[in-house]
Order: structure tokens, then C-alpha cells, then sequence
């Protein structure tokens, strides 16, 4: 009998432990508290990572630790051949998430699709504004309203959107967050119930992961979710610890409180790395840092004034001091190289102070104001260091920069207007992996005002940029996208300061973590070990 | 007794006004523009700009804008806070229990230590132990939070290892809050392991946030008690014949606390100043650094209102304090009336 007690014993003991190992859960150390749970009203990349890359799927999706498009809740496609209809055909049984608000009662269809896109640009949508400050930042910002005409419902499982014009980038657009999929039956049903405002807080999709609990400000839950259309995730509880403060965020995956963290800071990598709990990933970054002439005030709307500032510039000496040696790369292109249509014949920046001297001198600069902002950026660590850097070399050519700092949000708004002087420090980190993400919109004629701080407008660049939306062959576009970056160097709209890379510590016992280009963290593919 | 409550009341409504005006210029004092803010990096149409400020009412004259609020103030609504779309009363009531928790603590640490570094260091005027708790005091009165919030926890929870980084509780506790107090709620979900870990959670914080009042308490407490020791009536205790430390504990220091029970109510405040940096360094999910974050989105509704009720609850409070204050020394109601 107490031999067989000890057995029983023995045997739940095991069997609590064969429990608790199976049961795998991941600790991300995240930097900021989501908004809210609808992708397609949010706009940081820590409301997409808590809600688009976990809860939510897309028609289609971009590949893990790359740019390229894959088959999401599409298995395939077709566009028309002009460029206007693409039809999507939708992966059968995929299932929503059940959970203690919701049971859904059928599984997605084209009808779910159809409401995902209607409610962000249809006003007479129930959900267009379903919280009164409603907005659809990204949809408006990718420039949809002007090419999506229509969504609709062909079958059950064929969706067809209609466009106004020939649109390439669109396949990349619609693998952003923004284009999540979402569940119409839940939204009638808070809809009926009179919580629309649910929508945003409990969220119901097709992802990976599914909706446990949110304490403001804490920590969010999710449980993997078993009927996921791509097959149940090897983790079963994902954690986002909202951990603000940098060095708090460290000291919490060194005390193993978490296995994952977002954005260290740049001076605790080499420490990080020399930690044998820890592995550092690293990958450049889908940005650009740059400091945008404005090419409509004198003296820099004189195209030889700004290429004598820009060779006045050690830019070298410049990037490994901001980022430190190795965190950064010094760029020569807008677009980093590790994306397609990259320039690899444009020549190295030329740095030579003795002929921009020369050229200032003949020019009769002398004086010039530098913009500078207060916050911190991947692209820029300190725009105040970069500032006094570029400060000293161009006093070294004998033109004294006037440092102006402005606080982060005037910054922007200082720096986009049309008669803003001198030299303006800015950046810029890819949405969706397309060139023209880059090109067009922080260069392109339409950006003044917004995000083109050059105030340029160029025509041969604004014809290749019109051409690149429309072209659809890759191999042509690569090609228009080449000689749009020729433009750019011949007409220096910018000093193009570098490309930085991206660092992710971790816990050696994650397994399968990817590196995402456009900064997203995606943990459907990762695992821990026992 | 009556006439000094009713005019410390009447007090209450030119104060709630200045609060009502703060709260409102003080965000509007920021620099940069709250749509842009929200609009995130990149950016926003300058005709989606235009329809937003109108929306927001941005584009009213300044008083206008002012009247609106008072108005919807005055009807108890609080708005939806421009970041979250949520009701800022709900988020606000969701987080403060958390703050409250944290204050707490921070309090009841500076004054289990102040009062008797404090007594201490009257008892032993001049010699090295007051000379050394003063100038600990003086250290921990000027030393920033936010720098002595990271050194604590690089050393005691990096170095050490001995307590958790931030956060209120263990990762591995999940229960649904009842109360908001992490105390309690751990003994409601019966888990008495989450209690374990939620009061370790709160000695760094509560270190943090208490270090400055312990300073100013036990400072106070000081001069108080060297005032009160020179007064005849202890004089006169000690020829009696009475132990020191009865002449200390029954007389003296009865008398001393009275002023050190002020300095504690102004306190409330300090401790909610305190809270936005202490909270913000530990990760701790209070309105400290809910406030921090709405400043950085220009999230007016969140910041306006948001300060309009922490500084209510304060002005609450000191007016209780106050009160009380009057029930327990005759000489002020008296004066007062």
C-alpha cells in the first residue's frame, strides 16, 4: 500500500513536471504600451507588434526576416493585366479566435475582408467611426483612398480590389498592419450590443496568438491559439512586459526576467554580447538618417553649395562616433543596400575640405542654420552630438552653423515648412519594403509640406518615381528606382548620413527568433528551450 | 469650528479654479502640436491636419477652449483620452489604486525611519550620529530620483540579485484586479505566493519614492524636537525626575510632532511628484507614468484632466489633514475662529 502510495506519488510529481516543461512561454521586455488593440487605427510599432503581428493576420504576408511578400490568409492571387483587379482567393477553414467574449459562429470569408478595408474608407461603415476620434492614419498615409476603388465580395472565398490606377507597391501595402484582417461577425455583434468600443480593447482575429488580458500600462497576455490557420505555434504563452525605461528593460533580461528585449541601448551591446547567458542578433536596419538641404532658401538651393557642405563632412568619422563603430553603416544611397533596386555604383561620398572651402568661399557662405531635435531615434541617436559634429567640420571650411534645437512634434512641423533655412536632420525607417515607401515619400513632390524636408521637386525624379508606381515589372522598376538614385546624387537634395543596425538581445534559450527588416517582432516562429 | 471649516471650504473653489487654469495652460505650454504628436512619424495631410484641429476645437479662441472644458468638467466628463480613445476616468481609476499602493508604502517608510533618525539626532545634538543621520538626510534630500532609482536597481537586482527589476508582481501571477491594490488582490485570488511577490516588488520603489521625505521628516523632526527640549515644561519634566525617555516619549516629542504632522500632509504632494519618476523608472503602472507618457503624445484630454484630478485628490486630502489638524489642537480652531 505505501508502496503504491509513493508510486501515485511519484507519478503526479512527474506528471506536474511533464506539465509545467510542455507548457512554453516567451517573456518579451517591450518599450512602450500598446494604444490600443486595432491595427488599423494605430501608428507605432509597438501597437502593430501587440496587435497586427500577434492577433491579426493579412491577405498576404511578408516573409520572415524579409521584405518579400508570401501567401498569408490568401493562398494566391491574380492581377488583371492592367494593373487594376486583384483577386484574392481566401484559405478555407481558417478559423477566428474563441475566447471568453466571443464564439465565432462561421469561419473568415470574403465578407470579413470586405469590412476590413470598407470600414477605414467608407464613412456610412458602422465601423468607420466607432470611437469617436477615429482614425485611419495608415490607410490615408500609404495614399489607398486615391488608388482603392473598391473591395468586393466575388464568392464566399474570392475577394476582388478594384483600383483607380495601376498601383505596384500595393501587394507590399496591403502585407502592412494596417491591412489586418478583422472579424465582421464580431463587430455586428458589439455592434448589436452596443460595445463597439471593444472592438479596439477585446480583439478577436485569425493570428497566432490570441487575446488573454491587457492591465494598462503592465503586461498583456496572449495563449497560442490552437485552430491557427498555419498550425498551432510551438509557444504557448506569450507575455509582453511593457518595460519603458531602457536600462530597466537590460537589467530585466539580465535577471532573466524576461527572454527578449526591443531596443537596447547602443553603448550596452558590446556588454550584452560578452553576456554567455545572452545572444545579440544583429541586422541593418530598413532606415536611412539624413539631413535634408532646403533646396528652395538660399544658399542651399544652390546644388554645388550643398554638395560643397555635404564634402565637407567626414562622414566615416561622423557615423562611428554617433552609433559607435560597427552599429551603423555610412550611407551613399536613400535606400539601404540590403534592399532591391539599390545603387551599388554610386560613388562614395567625396570628402574633401580644401575644394569645399574653396567652393563656400567662392559662393560667399559663411553662415548656415542646423536643425537638431531633442529625441532619439534608431536612424539618429543624438541629433544634438551629430549637430555639433557637422558643426565643427563646416567651421572648419570656414562656415559657422547655428545650432537650432526644437522639441520633437515642432520639429517636424518647423522643418516642413517651405521657407525653413538650412540644414534639417530627419530620418526615416521602411513600412513595407518597396523603394517607393522611400522614394516618393520623403522625396516626392507630393510629400511638401510633410515628409519631404528638402522641399525639392525635381521633374526627372518625380517622372521616374510617377513611372516606378505604375511600372509593374520588378526588373524595370529596379532599374527606374537606379536612376532615380543617380538624381539624387547629382542634385544633393540631402546629406545622407547612414543606415543603422538593428540589435535584439536574448535569452540563449529562444530558438528561432528572426530578425525583421521593418522592425517588426513576430514570435510565431519561435520557440524555447526546455 | 464651524465658521473655520466653512471658510477652509470656501477656500476650496478659488483653488479648484487656479487647478482648472493650471491644468489647462500647462499643456498648452508644451511645445509642439498634439495632432502631429498622435499622428505618430509620419505625419499627417494638411487637410486631415485642418478637419483634426477643427474636430478638436484647436482652431477656438484659448477662452473658448477653456469654457468648453470647465463645462464638461463641471458635468463630470472627463473626455476620451486622444491617444487610446479610452474614457481618461477609467484609465485613470484603473491605474491610481497601483499609485496609491506605491505612496503608501513610500509614506509609512519615511515615517518609520524619519521620526526616530529624527529623534535621534536631537537626543544627540553635536555628536557624529547626528551629524551622520543629518547628513545622510542632506545626501538623500538631493539626490535625484531618477539616478537613484537605476543605481538600486543595478545594484541590487543586477549586482545582488536579491530583489526583482520592476514591475508590481511576479510574470508567473495572473489573477484578475479586484481592489487594483496588488496586496490585496493576491490574498482575494488566495495566492500567497503573488503577496510574497508583490511586497518584494515594492521595496526598491518604495525606497525610491520614500528617500526624500524620509530626509525632510526626519530633518523636521529634528529642529522640532531641539525647539520643544528647550521648553520650560521639559525643563521641568527632567527635574522632576523623570527617565529620559519618558520626559522624550511623553512630553517632548508629543508636542514636536505636531509640526512634523504638517510636514507629513504636505508630503502627499511630494510623493505624487516623486511617483512620475519612480514609476516610470520600475516599469510600475501608476498615473505617474501615465501622465509622463501623455505629456510626450500631447495627449491634452489625458494631461488636463489627469492633473485636475491628482490635484484635486491632494487639495482633498491637505483639507482633511487640515480639519483634523484643527481637532486636534485647540489653539487652531480657537485662532482660527
Amino acid at each position: 500500500m505505501k508502496l503504491m502510495k509513493s508510486l501515485l506519488a511519484a507519478t503526479a510529481i512527474i506528471a506536474l513536471a511533464v506539465g509545467a516543461a510542455q507548457a512554453k512561454q516567451l517573456i518579451y521586455c517591450s518599450e512602450a504600451s500598446p494604444k490600443h488593440f486595432d491595427p488599423a487605427m494605430a501608428t507605432g510599432g509597438n501597437d502593430f507588434d501587440a496587435s497586427a503581428r500577434t492577433i491579426y493576420n493579412r491577405l498576404v504576408e511578408f516573409k520572415h526576416g524579409e521584405t518579400a511578400i508570401e501567401p498569408g490568409l490568401a493562398d494566391s492571387w491574380e492581377i488583371s493585366a492592367d494593373g487594376l483587379e486583384y483577386t484574392f482567393h481566401l484559405h478555407p477553414g481558417t478559423k477566428f479566435h474563441t475566447t471568453d467574449y466571443f464564439t465565432p459562429t462561421r469561419d473568415l470569408n470574403a465578407d470579413d475582408v470586405v469590412f476590413s478595408f470598407e470600414r477605414q474608407f467608407k464613412a456610412d461603415n458602422p465601423f468607420n467611426a466607432y470611437l469617436a476620434d477615429s482614425q485611419y492614419e495608415y490607410y490615408e498615409a500609404m495614399a489607398m483612398p486615391s488608388y482603392i476603388k473598391e473591395v468586393v465580395k466575388v464568392d464566399d472565398l474570392t475577394v476582388k480590389i478594384v483600383l483607380n490606377s495601376p498601383n505596384s507597391p500595393m501587394l507590399a501595402n496591403l502585407g502592412m498592419d494596417f491591412a489586418s484582417i478583422v472579424s465582421k461577425e464580431y463587430a455586428d455583434k458589439l455592434q448589436a450590443e452596443g460595445k463597439a468600443a471593444d472592438f479596439a480593447a477585446k480583439p478577436i482575429g485569425t493570428g497566432p496568438f490570441q487575446y488573454v488580458d491587457y492591465q494598462l500600462d503592465s503586461v498583456i497576455r496572449y495563449a497560442a491559439f490552437p485552430d491557427y490557420f498555419k498550425g498551432k505555434v510551438a509557444l504557448d504563452d506569450l507575455i509582453f512586459a511593457i518595460t519603458p525605461d531602457t536600462t530597466a528593460r537590460t537589467q530585466r533580461l539580465l535577471a532573466g526576467e524576461c527572454d527578449i528585449m526591443s531596443y537596447p541601448n547602443p553603448t550596452d551591446i558590446a556588454s550584452l554580447k560578452d553576456n554567455p547567458d545572452l545572444v545579440v542578433l544583429d541586422q541593418a536596419g530598413l532606415n536611412i538618417g539624413y539631413m535634408s538641404y532646403n533646396t528652395t532658401v538660399a544658399p542651399t538651393d544652390d546644388v554645388e553649395v550643398r554638395k560643397a557642405l555635404s564634402m565637407a563632412i567626414n562622414k566615416p568619422a561622423l557615423v562611428e562616433a554617433l552609433f559607435g563603430a560597427g552599429n551603423a553603416e555610412p550611407a551613399k544611397n536613400l535606400i539601404p543596400p540590403t534592399m532591391w533596386s539599390y545603387n551599388a555604383a554610386t560613388p562614395e561620398q567625396e570628402y574633401n575640405p580644401e575644394k569645399a572651402k574653396e567652393i563656400l568661399a567662392a559662393k560667399g557662405v559663411t553662415e548656415i542654420e542646423l536643425w537638431a531635435s531633442d529625441r532619439a531615434r534608431s536612424y539618429n541617436p543624438s541629433f544634438a552630438r551629430s549637430a555639433e559634429i557637422i558643426q565643427q567640420d563646416w567651421a572648419a571650411v570656414g562656415v559657422k552653423a547655428t545650432i537650432n534645437t526644437v522639441e520633437w512634434t515642432q520639429y517636424r512641423i518647423d522643418g516642413a515648412k517651405a521657407d525653413r533655412p538650412g540644414a534639417f536632420q530627419i530620418g526615416w525607417g521602411g513600412d513595407n519594403g518597396d523603394p517607393d515607401n522611400f522614394f516618393a515619400v520623403l522625396f516626392g513632390a507630393a510629400a511638401i509640406g510633410t515628409q519631404n524636408y528638402s522641399i525639392w521637386n525635381n521633374a526627372e525624379f518625380e517622372d521616374l518615381i510617377k513611372q516606378g508606381v505604375l511600372e509593374t515589372d520588378p526588373a524595370k522598376r529596379a532599374e527606374i528606382y537606379t536612376k532615380a538614385q543617380e538624381v539624387m546624387t547629382r542634385e544633393e537634395p540631402a546629406f545622407l548620413m547612414a543606415h543603422s543596425t538593428i540589435y535584439m538581445p536574448m535569452s540563449k534559450k529562444v530558438i528561432g527568433y528572426t530578425m525583421d527588416p521593418l522592425a517588426m517582432h513576430r514570435f510565431d516562429n519561435v520557440d524555447v528551450a526546455e | 469650528m464651524l465658521r473655520y471649516i466653512i471658510n477652509r471650504l470656501a477656500l476650496v473653489i478659488p483653488t479648484l479654479i487656479g487647478i482648472t487654469i493650471c491644468s489647462f495652460g500647462f499643456v498648452r505650454l508644451i511645445p509642439g502640436d498634439p495632432i502631429l504628436a498622435l499622428s505618430g512619424e509620419r505625419g499627417v495631410s494638411a487637410e486631415r491636419y485642418a478637419a483634426l484641429v477643427t474636430k478638436y476645437g484647436f482652431d477656438r479662441p484659448i477662452w473658448e477652449q477653456y469654457f468648453r472644458y470647465i463645462g464638461q468638467v463641471i458635468q463630470g466628463d472627463f473626455g476620451d483620452s486622444l491617444a487610446t480613445h479610452r474614457p481618461v476616468i477609467e484609465e485613470f481609476f484603473k491605474l491610481f489604486p497601483a499609485t496609491v499602493e506605491l505612496a503608501l508604502f513610500a509614506l509609512v517608510f519615511a515615517i518609520v525611519l524619519g521620526i526616530p533618525a529624527g529623534i535621534f539626532a536631537a537626543v544627540k545634538r553635536g555628536s557624529w550620529l547626528d551629524q551622520g543621520l543629518m547628513g545622510t538626510a542632506l545626501v538623500g534630500y538631493s539626490m535625484p530620483i531618477f539616478w537613484w532609482g537605476l543605481l538600486l536597481i543595478i545594484f541590487f537586482s543586477g549586482y545582488l540579485g536579491w530583489t526583482p527589476v520592476s514591475g508590481r508582481i511576479g510574470l508567473q501571477f495572473f489573477f484578475k484586479p479586484v481592489t487594483g491594490f496588488m496586496l490585496i488582490d493576491s490574498l482575494i485570488a488566495g495566492k500567497p505566493d503573488g503577496f510574497v511577490s508583490a511586497l518584494r516588488h515594492l521595496i526598491l520603489p518604495t525606497i525610491v519614492l520614500g528617500t526624500i521625505p524620509l530626509a525632510v521628516i526626519a530633518r523636521q523632526t529634528r529642529s522640532a524636537m531641539l525647539e520643544v527640549m528647550g521648553e520650560d515644561y521639559v525643563r521641568t519634566a527632567k527635574a522632576k525626575g523623570l527617565s529620559g525617555r519618558r520626559v522624550i516619549g511623553l512630553h517632548a516629542l508629543r508636542n514636536a510632532l505636531i509640526p512634523v504632522v504638517t510636514t507629513i500632509g504636505l508630503q502627499i504632494g511630494v510623493l505624487m511628484g516623486g511617483a512620475i519618476l519612480t514609476e516610470t523608472i520600475f516599469s510600475w503602472p501608476g498615473i505617474g507614468r501615465w501622465l509622463v507618457d501623455s505629456i510626450y503624445k500631447r495627449d491634452y484630454a489625458v494631461v488636463q484632466n489627469g492633473l485636475l484630478i491628482v490635484a484635486v485628490i491632494v487639495m482633498l486630502v491637505n483639507l482633511v489633514v487640515d480639519l483634523l489638524y484643527a481637532f486636534i489642537n485647540p489653539r487652531i480652531r480657537v485662532q482660527k475662529s
